[in-house]
């Protein structure tokens, strides 16, 4: 049996210590009745009223959560194709090009991402707003589902699907019947990165907005540019609540279903 | 038929949406500003036929190129983002290798908590996680009122406003690209190889340094390069917590577009970032390439 050693214990409880303390600490301010954030001046939730009676904050959270539910849905069918053609489709012309565009953005710093969209929409006219931020955050969001679901298509035998295709299913049968459920994990953990990613951004969406969609992350920089301010804390940890609550509730239903596929392997291995 | 529709449609969204835009960034660097709707000529008139797309090329020069390597705010810009780069990198390393060690030789059944502790700070949003720290570092923050109140300074650190702020910020977010990584490298690792190490009389230091280090260098490069090639391009960090000092490259795109509207320029700048990180990436797929190569 391993045990803990001295030191890997002090190592791991400065390094967690590091990475909590901050959001600790913020939550913790976000209670304080004081607009002096460093001031402790006794316990009080008087800046999640103020949060909600801002409508400001209301109408930027609304724009997010649209943005980052049509963009992470976009992004993951068009990543999902990605990845199949990357994986599955074999040579075609132009495939280099493909696989370097798919990559390339993973890479590419935020402001370039950016200013070259932003570019592009104003030599096609498109008015910004809600609309360019949804195709800003969907080309780069495709590409990270699409690395994450062909790392799983790699991964899994294909003889399955060929079985499928001999038992007399068409292509699209087979993908729908066979390929889809078992990537499905895939799928889906590429959307939550897609739908985080675009409640995250701040730099694109700055770039490509116009003055009719501001997101939160927007708010949120403009609010705190000047300094701290106890209504940011309350939003803060409003976010990390959601965030960690998704979390925690995601790891327990993958493996729940890692469980669940482990058992029916070996069910099935018996009945061979 | 199907098949080309599949491959079709992504690829078209690519083109137009990453490839294209590139492009015309590539070709506003090479314009000039003018004071009009898009501020920048010349424009792509195609109405004049061949004569007009002749006189739009003869038109493009690498002029803001040039203006780029006179004013000297730009290329100090590159030097410094690469220099804050490099340092946070080496801090994030220092910081998160013995995190890495640490969820490596721990119990198993400790693990997976200790991965998941370490994945759930990247899912919250990053601009909050800078934020935090501007209630820590800042003159009346949280750091400088426990340092006063333990009588280690008399008066409060300025640590706000300056690139200390800024290698603290970069080390804070960047830090579980530096440590998984490490920890996927030294969890392979074959713990026997330590024990022969030290058999053979090695101390534990030198077991170490000669067999557990080496071991995990590929981790090493790998988390290097995942912090420093977006450092590079940072913005958020520099503009929340830097100061009027920190000069990064990223910030200075930002600012060119916003505050001088001077598009070509900024698109020159976009360029010339862009040349500066194809060498790291680069190399940092050599190395996963190389690394795959040894495993398989």
């Amino acid at each position: 049996m391993r045990r803990f050693s001295w030191f890997n214990v002090t190592s791991l409880t400065l390094g967690f210590a590091f990475l909590y303390l901050p959001m600790i600490l913020l939550v913790v301010y976000s209670f304080n009745e004081s607009r002096l954030v460093t001031v402790w001046a006794g316990f009080s939730t008087k800046w999640y009223g103020e949060l909600f009676r801002n409508k400001e904050f209301l109408d930027a959270a609304w724009v997010t959560l649209k943005v980052a539910i049509f963009s992470s849905t976009i992004a993951t069918v068009l990543g999902t194709m990605a990845a199949y053609v990357l994986v599955r489709a074999g040579r075609f012309a132009g495939r280099t090009l493909f696989s370097g565009m798919i990559y390339a953005p993973l890479v590419m710093p935020e402001v370039i991402t950016g200013l070259s969209l932003l570019l592009l929409f104003i030599g096609i006219g498109l008015d910004r707003g809600v609309l360019t931020i949804v195709l800003a955050h969907t080309t780069f969001s495709m590409c990270y589902v699409s690395v994450v679901v062909s790392s799983r298509l790699t991964s899994f035998d294909r003889s399955l699907e060929e079985a499928a295709l001999d038992l007399g299913c068409s292509p699209f049968e087979a993908f729908r019947l066979v390929t889809l459920p078992i990537i499905a994990p895939a799928v889906i953990s590429g959307w939550l990165l897609a739908f985080t990613l675009s409640l995250d951004d701040l730099v694109i969406a700055s770039f490509t907005t116009g003055p009719s969609a501001t997101t939160l992350p927007i708010k949120i920089f403009s609010a705190v540019r000047l300094g701290v301010s106890p209504e940011i804390n309350a939003l803060s940890t409003l976010l990390i609540g959601i965030v960690t609550a998704g979390v925690i509730t995601a790891s327990i239903v993958t493996k729940r279903a890692a469980v669940a596929q482990a058992r029916d392997e070996q069910a099935a291995e018996r009945s061979e | 038929m199907r098949r080309a529709a599949l491959i079709l449609i992504p690829y078209l969204w690519l083109l137009v949406f990453f490839l294209v835009p590139f492009v015309i960034v590539l070709k506003i660097s090479l314009s000039d500003v003018a004071l009009a709707r898009p501020p920048y000529t010349p424009q792509f008139d195609l109405s004049l036929g061949w004569e007009g797309i002749r006189s739009f090329f003869s038109e493009l020069d690498f002029e803001n190129f040039v203006f780029l390597t006179t004013d000297d705010l730009y290329w100090k810009a590159y030097v410094s983002s690469l220099k804050i780069a490099l340092v946070s990198t080496l801090l994030t390393l220092l910081a998160g290798y013995p995190i890495a060690y640490g969820m490596a030789r721990a119990p198993n059944e400790w693990r997976p908590t200790l991965l998941m502790l370490v994945i759930l700070p990247f899912w919250t949003s990053f601009l909050i996680r800078v934020y935090s720290w501007m209630g820590i570092l800042s003159n009346e923050g949280t750091l400088n009122t426990v340092l006063l109140w333990l009588g280690v300074i008399d008066t409060p650190l300025q640590i706000m406003n300056t690139n200390s702020a800024v290698y603290i910020g970069i080390v804070y977010t960047y830090l579980p690209f530096m440590v998984l990584p490490i920890y996927s490298a030294l969890e392979k690792m074959d713990e026997s190889l330590i024990e022969a190490a030290e058999d053979l009389g090695c101390s534990k230091l030198a077991a170490f340094w000669l067999v557990t280090w080496p071991l995990s260098r590929n981790g090493i490069i790998a988390g290097c390069f995942l912090v420093f090639i977006p450092a590079i391009g940072e913005f958020v960090i520099p503009s929340l917590l830097g100061g009027s000092g920190t000069l990064m490259i990223g910030k200075v795109l930002f600012e060119e577009f916003f505050s001088n509207r001077d598009w070509p320029v900024a698109s020159a700048v976009a360029v010339i970032l862009l040349l500066i990180l194809i060498i790291p990436i680069i190399l940092f797929q050599r190395n996963e390439q190389k690394a795959r190569e040894a495993e398989g």
